[in-house]
């Protein structure tokens, strides 16, 4: 206790000489300050275990736009509120006293990570991914092709999507791609508008969806039923949308009656086995007559395509907007996780004036002094360690990729975490010379011209468009571009 | 491990702020007809105000009842994830999830009970999984996401303490270090 009297007595030029004297206690616990770069789940959770494990640890969450929590905000459905309930324990993270919130500072052109690395004793890369991965096809550019990501950005208010502007006046669209995503996606363009209108979609998305004629969507995999990459909660949200029913091509599905119930492997996982007989039921077996009624009454229709890949995206002759897909047909060999679909010759094609590319997300290296795997799409790592970059660390999808729910994420970002916590234990990194945190990096961005957001600037955002939102009887109504976010957040 | 003594004894100035902020129409007691919480109307979501304004008073009260009758004690031991046996008592009607954070367990509940998520996954020991009710569709179709899933496996947030529970132990899995090798669990998103 006499040592911090000491060095408020004193100041700062003696800081050094302050800690000399107390020895090695006072030493090993130190104030470290750990910069995290992205303030979604992954920076989040990362914070989150960070400030609890360690009684001095300072962390500072910087995010490039002027609001924060990630996917949870643009990912994230409108139909699925409850998933968005984690933004409370995001908050009280944010509200922490020694967490300290940056929006609108773009880490890689405002600031950069060697910077930051000066600044910090710990820097966290938990960005995410932002691009996506291309199909890789003939006409993935023709106009009515979009990606999954941008899409959803799209209804979910992301303001670089903003001009996506989408062309619904089509009445089949194919979806490439089986995954969660895919199924939003579908069932975004096939709910009742009675369902959309109380969610925190923004209004344009709610506008086009009320002319929107989509009226069929086809979700198609190269693979198989037992490789769908979606889960059960999403396949059953489908299977019970009001006013759609299902079609399916019942080929699809043969032989798997028999490998469900005769000779079902011992180690298929409950998760697989419960979907599997979810998509079986839903396409073989004769509905109730009061299902049959509803399916009848209809007027959308949705449906998993097996076992095709796209080849090209075709256009109709002398007119630049997409009319088609053409699919190779494949078979499968192999079976369960592992198995490859292979091409058999065969091709045929769909008509259709829609087609969203949902094949995954991709992590795009920021900053050039950054490690990246590009193969991979992934900052490479070990246990969230970057290789050959002291004090640098990932969590989140930069760090294993771009799956997973929040709960893989939380587990992910506790690793990561962890790993930095043993790392200042052991001493490998290095946490007892004071450093500036973010005074230096603060001046720096005033240098710059750059006004970051604070958490209590995010709050007056929050505010706004959770009032707006009240007024048409939704959670909240979003603002949609940076320079109106920024207006209501810093005057 | 030393973040979780840490964590326990600092329960005053940091994460034990966490509220988790229950979702009535979805907890089982309320289903049930059971809670004795002056807070049982149905909440409505799209007031975000009414959640910013609870605190941890109101967080500790909820869905049991204050009585300190001996009868309504309810033992339950928590193990957490580096195997540490916490041994704590609840009351018959207590949420286990959020009794878990009464107690600084290193618990998440991301969705507030909503059964929206898996991050309250626990294992409950053999000798009570069989009394506890059947788990709904929705809880079985969110425990299919939670990495490391067992026969045993169960979420927390749907766990209403009886009687019958008394002894009941719920270990965390340890989901670190090894979930993202294991090669059995889809990563779906």
């Amino acid at each position: 206790m006499s040592c911090k009297l000491l060095l408020s007595a004193v100041g700062r030029r003696r800081l050094h000489k302050g800690f000399a004297v107390c020895g090695k206690a006072f030493l090993s616990s130190g104030s470290p300050k750990v910069c995290i770069v992205g303030s979604g789940p992954a920076g989040f959770y990362t914070a989150q275990h960070l400030l609890k494990a360690h009684q001095n640890v300072q962390v500072d969450v910087y995010e490039r736009l002027p609001v924060p929590f990630g996917l949870v905000r643009f990912g994230v459905a409108p139909d699925h509120p409850e998933v968005k309930n984690v933004i409370n324990t995001f908050t009280q993270t944010a509200k922490h006293p020694r967490c300290s919130f940056y929006g609108n500072v773009n880490v890689g052109e405002d600031v950069s990570v060697d910077e930051l690395q000066e600044a910090y004793h710990a820097i966290v890369l938990s960005y995410g991914a932002e691009g996506n991965r291309s199909v890789g096809v003939p006409g993935e550019d023709l106009p009515g092709v979009y990606s999954a990501k941008d899409f959803v950005g799209w209804y979910n208010g992301l303001p670089s999507c903003q001009e996506l502007r989408p062309d619904l006046s089509c009445e089949t669209a194919v979806i490439l791609g089986q995954g969660n995503v895919a199924l939003d996606v579908a069932r975004i363009l096939l709910s009742p508008l009675d369902a959309l209108k109380k969610t925190d979609i923004t209004q344009p998305a709610l506008e086009a969806l009320a002319q929107s004629r989509v009226c069929r969507v086809l979700i198609v995999g190269r693979r198989g039923p037992m490789q769908v990459a979606s889960t059960i909660k999403e396949l059953r949200e489908m299977v019970n949308l009001p006013g759609t029913r299902p079609e399916m091509v019942a080929a699809d599905f043969d032989g798997l009656c028999h490998i469900l119930s005769v000779c079902a492997p011992p180690d298929l996982p409950r998760p697989r086995k419960r979907l599997t007989e979810l998509m079986l039921k839903t396409a073989l077996e004769m509905p109730t007559e009061k299902e049959q009624e509803r399916r009848k009454k209809a007027s959308r229709i949705w449906g998993f395509r097996f076992f095709r890949s796209p080849v090209e995206i075709l256009a109709e002759p002398g007119c630049n907007r997409v009319a088609g897909v053409r699919l190779a047909v494949n078979k499968l060999e192999g079976s369960g996780e592992k198995a490859q679909a292979v091409l058999t010759g065969e091709v045929e094609d769909v008509p259709c004036g829609l087609v969203i590319s949902s094949i995954g997300y991709r992590s795009l290296p920021i900053d050039p002094t950054v490690p990246f795997d590009s193969r991979r799409a992934i900052v490479p790592n070990s246990m969230g360690r970057v290789h050959n970059a002291a004090g640098l660390y990932c969590s989140g999808w930069l760090k294993t990729g771009p799956t997973g729910v929040i709960a893989t994420t939380m587990n992910s970002s506790f690793d990561t975490a962890r790993s930095l916590l043993e790392d200042v234990e052991s001493g490998k990194l290095d946490v007892s010379s004071a450093k500036p945190g973010s005074h230096m990096i603060s001046s720096l961005l005033e240098k710059r011209g750059v006004k970051p957001v604070t958490f209590s600037d995010w709050e007056k955002i929050d505010d706004l468009e959770t009032r707006r939102g009240e007024v048409s009887g939704k959670p909240r109504e979003k603002i949609l571009t940076v320079a109106a976010m920024l207006k209501v957040a810093q005057t | 491990m030393a973040a979780s003594a840490a964590a326990r004894t600092s329960i005053g100035l940091t994460l034990r702020f966490h509220r988790v902020i229950p979702d009535c129409s979805k907890c089982p007691l309320y289903r049930l007809k059971s809670c004795t919480s002056n807070r049982a109307n149905p909440q409505r979501r799209s007031s975000f105000n009414s959640f910013r304004t609870m605190n941890r008073h109101l967080q500790t009260s909820k869905c049991n009842s204050n009585s300190e009758d001996p009868d309504d004690v309810v033992n339950v031991v928590f193990i957490d994830r580096s195997g540490k046996r916490i041994p704590v008592k609840g009351k018959t009607g207590d949420n286990v999830l959020f009794l878990a954070h009464k107690h600084g367990i290193e618990l998440e509940g991301a969705c507030e009970a909503s059964l929206a998520c898996s991050t309250c996954h626990v294992y409950v020991s053999a000798a009570h999984f069989d009394k506890l009710p059947e788990p709904e569709e929705r809880e079985d179709d969110m425990l299919d996401m939670a990495p490391m899933l067992q026969e045993n496996s169960r979420l927390a947030c749907q766990i209403v303490l009886t009687p019958d529970l008394d002894g009941i132990e719920l270990t965390l899995p340890k989901v670190t270090r090894n979930f993202y090798v294991d090669g059995h669990v889809p990563k779906p998103h």
